[in-house]
């Protein structure tokens, strides 16, 4: 699944990265402690959180990933915008809560593994 | 030819912002071509550390070598030490503050977390003294 199709299935924003919606991502993870997401994920490409802060960007450069989604609607800052830029991961967010974009994401065939 | 060295200073003041010596470690690291996997897991170790000593520490030094078959990262700080090692090293065992906890971090998972991902760790805490970790990645 591109970032594209993500995008529109979660109806959501390209904060930063636009350039990079061909990506493909096979697995996502959601979570809004990022100490869980350096320990327990591997190859997911795609993080869903609800927490705003520089931290998410570092722990995603961290794990390898592609695109980070802001969830309920929350709105980051310049400073993450910039941190992602830099690092080149696609930034989004979505007004769902994060129960329904994970659902809509694993429904439509992205996995969790 | 001998192995790479790189030194980080990591300033304790500010954990919004901590993770800077992680992520300039890292793009060395993928200038050097290293396999991406050993890469990982050299930058979690780092990472997981860098935010230890900002939370617990304030701050400290990181030196890093990389060997033909052995990165080596070494924190150091000068913070208050860790009592009871065992028990620090328990998943879910914490004692870093709101802080910490409102940006993510706090679960008690670092330490585990560093010695998942290195090859060998060992911590020489002194309470009231610092710590050292010393943790070793393996390429090959």
């Amino acid at each position: 699944m591109d970032l594209f199709e993500i995008r529109d299935i979660l109806n959501a924003t390209v904060l930063c990265g636009e350039e990079y919606l061909d990506r493909e991502v096979r697995s996502a993870c959601a979570s809004d402690f990022m100490s869980d997401v350096l320990a327990y994920v591997k190859d997911q490409a795609l993080l869903l959180t609800g927490m705003v802060n520089p931290q998410v960007v570092r722990t995603a450069e961290m794990m390898d990933m592609k695109c980070i989604i802001f969830v309920r609607g929350k709105m980051p800052g310049e400073d993450i915008l910039e941190l992602a830029r830099e690092r080149e991961i696609v930034v989004m967010r979505s007004e769902m809560r994060m129960f329904i974009a994970c659902g809509l994401l694993y429904s439509r065939g992205l996995a969790g593994e | 030819m001998g192995d790479l060295k790189l030194n980080y200073e990591v300033d304790g003041g500010d954990l919004i912002q901590a993770g800077e010596a992680s992520s300039k470690m890292k793009m060395t690291l993928k200038k050097l071509g290293l396999p991406p996997e050993v890469i990982r897991r050299a930058s979690i170790c780092m990472y997981e550390g860098e935010i230890n000593m900002v939370i617990h520490a304030d701050g400290g030094q990181v030196e890093v070598d990389v060997g033909m078959d052995t990165i080596t990262i070494r924190l150091t700080d000068h913070g208050p030490g860790i009592p009871d090692v065992d028990q620090a090293m328990e998943e879910g065992f914490s004692t870093a503050g709101d802080v910490a906890r409102d940006l993510g971090f706090g679960a008690g998972m670092g330490l585990p977390n560093m010695k998942r991902c290195s090859d060998d760790m060992q911590i020489d805490t002194q309470v009231g003294v610092g710590t050292t970790v010393t943790m070793k990645i393996h390429i090959n």
